[in-house]
């Protein structure tokens, strides 16, 4: 089983640069995610990697073989399209075994690889189905077991997911990858969705207009966010603006607006250096009243939100923004719009940034 | 901006359900009255003479060839055109050279170049001592069936091309790419994937082609020599009006049955996707073999269609340096009736084009939207095709006994205009009813919610989306009219460019150049003219709509 290697690999579109300089590992047998927001490039690598786009630059190897000039036929690869790209003029059995088949297979093997790859994916009722009598869901079915009866080592999926309703796309996802654990496959998948991406991924690289900006596993990402953008990318922060105090023994001590002061375990900042303190929501311990120390916060509940198992409150922060809190919704008091409740976060669950040259909301853009 | 009072009152009347029905019934009814039925009725008055026919056993036996000499070689070169003419299109969809787009243009010029003259211009070429044959010595390819089926080939060549680029356009590649991936060769993919999708345009190309090619009148017969096929039989034999009414009528039943056969046949007609050679097929994807592919591609391209379209015109740079020029262009002699036949042949397109927006829009509506129910729709639809399937030499002469034998007071212009009508009309028709169908209904449903009225809904949503189909519906129809020469001939005695140049010009030329009242160099540059005019509105065409839907 092979694993991919791009080394320095750029695309440009005119003056577009969709890919600019992304050198990865993907391992054999991992379940990869590329993520990041739309136009960020993740498809264009995919598609790079599929043989179906030309690199400008750089080198892309599938186990030990350069496959720059390989076309897409002999990459050993199988493709889910976004859009299912099932042929409508073929029914699910026909779409399923057509990678047998093309690949020349004997009728015998291709007719147990269809049938054992439909049985996976629980669709052997409906084999005289053409695409336009399925379900999204079954498209999307068919589509991955179309991909694995090709028995392609490495499963390239672009936003697989993409189309279909939420409950759909979560059993789905799951789906997935059983199939890939069972059958020992390298996957690297496409989304946009973080929250696919930390489900179902070992490895996720977080990707923005054309570069990587962090690869790692799903807590390290939310644990370790090593920019603001990947902190607010994955998973939810709450930003608060300040300065370097002071340097301790322990770390920075930051001073947010309205002169409260975080000793943080940053050792790296420096004294006066504007930055960003990335909090997640759920670090913070909110009280009712206004009894104050040097490390609250205070601020006035805004909107109050009941999303089932959580409660999500916007708290207006003094002479700070707003910042979202989320609570367990069975546990605890609720707090009511217009309350007064004081704040106070776990210093080391913090990050620290340096402010962005470009400014905050620049930085965290996403479209 | 606030809407002008006009616009306004226009809009809250086209709310009004009779008004609407009025508009789609007038529409229907012009298209019966004036498009569909007289050229019919023309057969039919004349029905009794059919009798003439069959009590000559000799002509009924010419007759039948002729017809099946028009069946087989429309069958043969359609054939042959959808082999040449789709990797032609494959080759302007899927190449990455900006020169494709210069073959794009190039290969519409033998629709652009009137029929008479394209047909002279062939014959210059492959039969006359200054064209290839100056190179062998003997004529290279005598008048006759090779050389209408060359000539047929020719003009029916853009159909398909133009055909297919649409279709290749708005393909969906992800097909294509899901079968490489999946392992398929290049051309595996395409033989089982992409062709199969395009089913339906490579047979629609083929029908248009077909009807193309049946339905020609002017340049086959400069070329024809012995070669007598329908139109040409109906030519041959202009006054009687048996022999019009009998080959018409097979023409028309019989090729309205193919059609109607291909149509409910073609959906259900399979291609061979099941069988798979992987080794062969990998071995003739190569990159050798689909450059050789497309070198031939082109040699044919430049060879069969383009040279031999524009030979015609190469005398004219003989006039350049002759003097020729400045008479032409001070429009002295026999020049003065070629600006004025410009002018007419410019004038009879521009109002058959205008006449066609307004009667063919509803048309299109009715049928993309089916507003007088599925049936019905679906039946307009078959009907508006009637016209194209017609020789347009039949067309002309069944329209001309039906005019001057019932309306006598109609002036020959208005023939000439109604005949370059019916002629047209399904072009400009079949594209905007493929525009509005693109269009999703959703979009017209949101405007309508939003409080546009259907006259709104038109001006705002159908219009801009589809202007672009539009305009190049319109220069479909008037260059076709501009061209067009076999209808006009027997319609009426008037001189458009296409009439001036085959009657009076090209067949006296030919006949015996010395008493001819023109040169050479002077029908090469009345030709080039015409060719040039064309071109550029052509050009300026592909300008205006290539900023939006370029690729």
């Amino acid at each position: 089983m092979p694993d991919v290697r791009l080394v320095n690999v750029k695309k440009r579109y005119g003056k577009i640069i969709a890919v600019d300089g992304i050198s990865l590992h993907i391992y054999d047998k991992e379940y990869f995610s590329l993520l990041g927001p739309s136009g960020c490039g993740k498809t264009t690598l995919l598609r790079l990697i599929a043989g179906l786009t030309q690199p400008d630059e750089g080198e892309i190897y599938i186990g030990d073989k350069l496959v720059n000039d390989v076309p897409p036929e002999d990459r050993d690869i199988g493709f889910v399209f976004q859009t299912f790209a099932l042929f409508p003029h073929m029914n699910t059995w026909d779409n399923v075994i057509y990678g047998p088949r093309v690949k020349g297979f004997n009728m015998e093997k291709a007719d147990t690889i269809g049938h054992e790859v439909l049985e996976m994916v629980r669709l052997h009722e409906r084999l005289d189905a053409f695409p336009n009598e399925l379900s999204g869901g079954m498209m999307q079915r068919v589509a991955v077991a179309r991909a694995l009866a090709a028995e392609a080592k490495i499963l390239l999926l672009d936003e697989p997911l993409g189309q279909l309703d939420a409950k759909v796309r979560n059993e789905l996802r799951y789906e997935i990858r059983r199939m890939v654990r069972d059958l020992d496959l390298t996957a690297i998948h496409v989304t946009h969705d973080q929250s696919e991406a930390m489900a179902i991924s070992d490895r996720i690289a977080v990707i923005k207009k054309g570069k990587v900006l962090q690869v790692g596993t799903p807590e390290e990402l939310y644990m370790n966010p090593k920019s603001i953008f990947v902190a607010h990318f994955i998973g939810e922060s709450n930003f608060l603006e300040g300065y370097v105090s002071s340097i301790s023994s322990k770390g920075a001590i930051i001073e947010l607006r309205g002169g409260i002061k975080v000793q943080t375990v940053n050792k790296a900042a420096k004294k006066g250096e504007r930055i960003v303190l990335a909090v997640r929501p759920e670090t913070f311990v909110v009280k009712k009243g206004t009894k104050k120390d040097k490390s609250t916060i205070l601020g006035t509940i805004e909107k109050v939100t009941f999303e089932g198992t959580n409660m999500r409150y916007e708290i207006r922060l003094e002479n700070q923004g707003l910042i979202v809190i989320v609570r367990p919704s069975m546990i605890g008091e609720w707090f009511d719009i217009g309350e007064k409740v004081t704040l106070k976060f776990l210093p080391e669950k913090a990050h620290v940034f340096v402010y962005p040259e470009a400014g905050l909301r620049e930085e965290i853009v996403v479209e | 901006m606030p809407k002008p009072k006009i616009t306004e009152a226009l809009d809250r009347l086209s709310s009004k359900t009779s008004i609407k029905n009025t508009i789609y019934m007038l529409s229907i009814i012009i298209f019966f009255a004036l498009i569909l039925l007289p050229p019919i009725l023309g057969i039919i008055i004349k029905w009794g003479s059919i009798q003439d026919v069959f009590n000559q056993p000799e002509l009924l036996s010419a007759a039948l060839n002729a017809v099946a000499a028009s069946f087989a070689v429309a069958f043969f070169v359609s054939s042959i055109d959808v082999v040449a003419g789709v990797p032609t299109a494959w080759m302007i969809t899927r190449g990455k050279s900006k020169w494709l787009n210069v073959l794009d243009t190039l290969s519409d010029i033998p629709f652009i170049v009137p029929t008479a003259t394209l047909g002279y211009s062939l014959l210059l070429f492959w039969s006359e001592p200054q064209g290839l044959s100056s190179l062998f010595g003997v004529s290279f390819i005598s008048p006759g069936w090779l050389l209408v089926v060359l000539l047929h080939f020719t003009f029916s060549f853009p159909v398909v091309v133009r055909t297919m680029v649409g279709a290749l356009l708005d393909y969906k590649l992800e097909y294509e790419q899901a079968a490489r991936t999946l392992g398929a060769a290049p051309l595996t993919a395409d033989r089982t994937v992409t062709f199969p999708i395009l089913k339906h345009s490579l047979i629609a190309s083929f029908t248009l082609a077909f009807a193309r090619s049946l339905s020609e009148t002017g340049a086959t017969m400069i070329v024809a020599g012995a070669f007598v096929h329908g139109p040409i039989f109906i030519k041959n034999h202009i006054g009687e009006s048996g022999a019009l009414v009998f080959v018409s009528s097979i023409l028309i039943v019989l090729s309205s049955l193919i059609f109607v056969t291909i149509k409910l046949l073609g959906s259900r007609l399979k291609m061979p996707v099941r069988k798979v050679w992987p080794v062969t097929e990998r071995k003739l994807s190569s990159s050798i073999i689909a450059s050789s592919r497309n070198g031939i591609t082109l040699l044919i391209f430049f060879i069969i269609v383009l040279i031999p379209s524009l030979f015609v015109a190469l005398p004219a740079f003989e006039a350049v340096f002759t003097g020729v020029l400045p008479k032409a262009l001070g429009g002295l002699g026999v020049w003065a009736d070629y600006w004025q036949s410009i002018t007419l042949s410019y004038s009879v397109g521009i109002v058959a084009t205008l006449i066609n927006i307004v009667v063919g829009l509803p048309m299109a509506i009715i049928i993309a939207r089916r507003k007088v129910g599925k049936g019905p729709s679906t039946l307009l639809d078959t009907l508006v095709n009637i016209p194209i399937i017609v020789p347009s030499v039949a067309l002309g002469a069944s329209l001309a006994i039906f005019w001057k034998e019932n309306f006598s007071f109609i002036p020959e212009i208005w023939l000439l205009i109604f005949a370059h009508l019916s002629i047209t009309y399904p072009y400009f028709v079949r594209a905007m009813s493929a525009a509005i169908e693109r269009i999703s209904i959703e979009l017209e449903e949101a405007a309508r919610t939003l409080g546009a009225r259907p006259l709104g809904v038109f001006r705002t949503i159908i219009f801009p989306l589809t202007k672009y189909s539009m305009l190049s519906g319109a220069i479909m129809v008037f260059t076709r009219s501009v061209s067009e020469t076999g209808a006009t001939l027997v319609v009426s005695n008037l001189k458009t460019a296409p009439v001036l140049l085959a009657r009076y010009w090209v067949i006296p030329y030919m006949e015996n150049p010395n008493t001819a009242p023109v040169t050479r160099a002077e029908i090469g540059l009345g030709c080039g003219f015409l060719i040039l005019l064309s071109f550029i509105t052509l050009l300026v065409l592909r300008l205006v709509t290539r900023g939006k839907e370029g690729y």
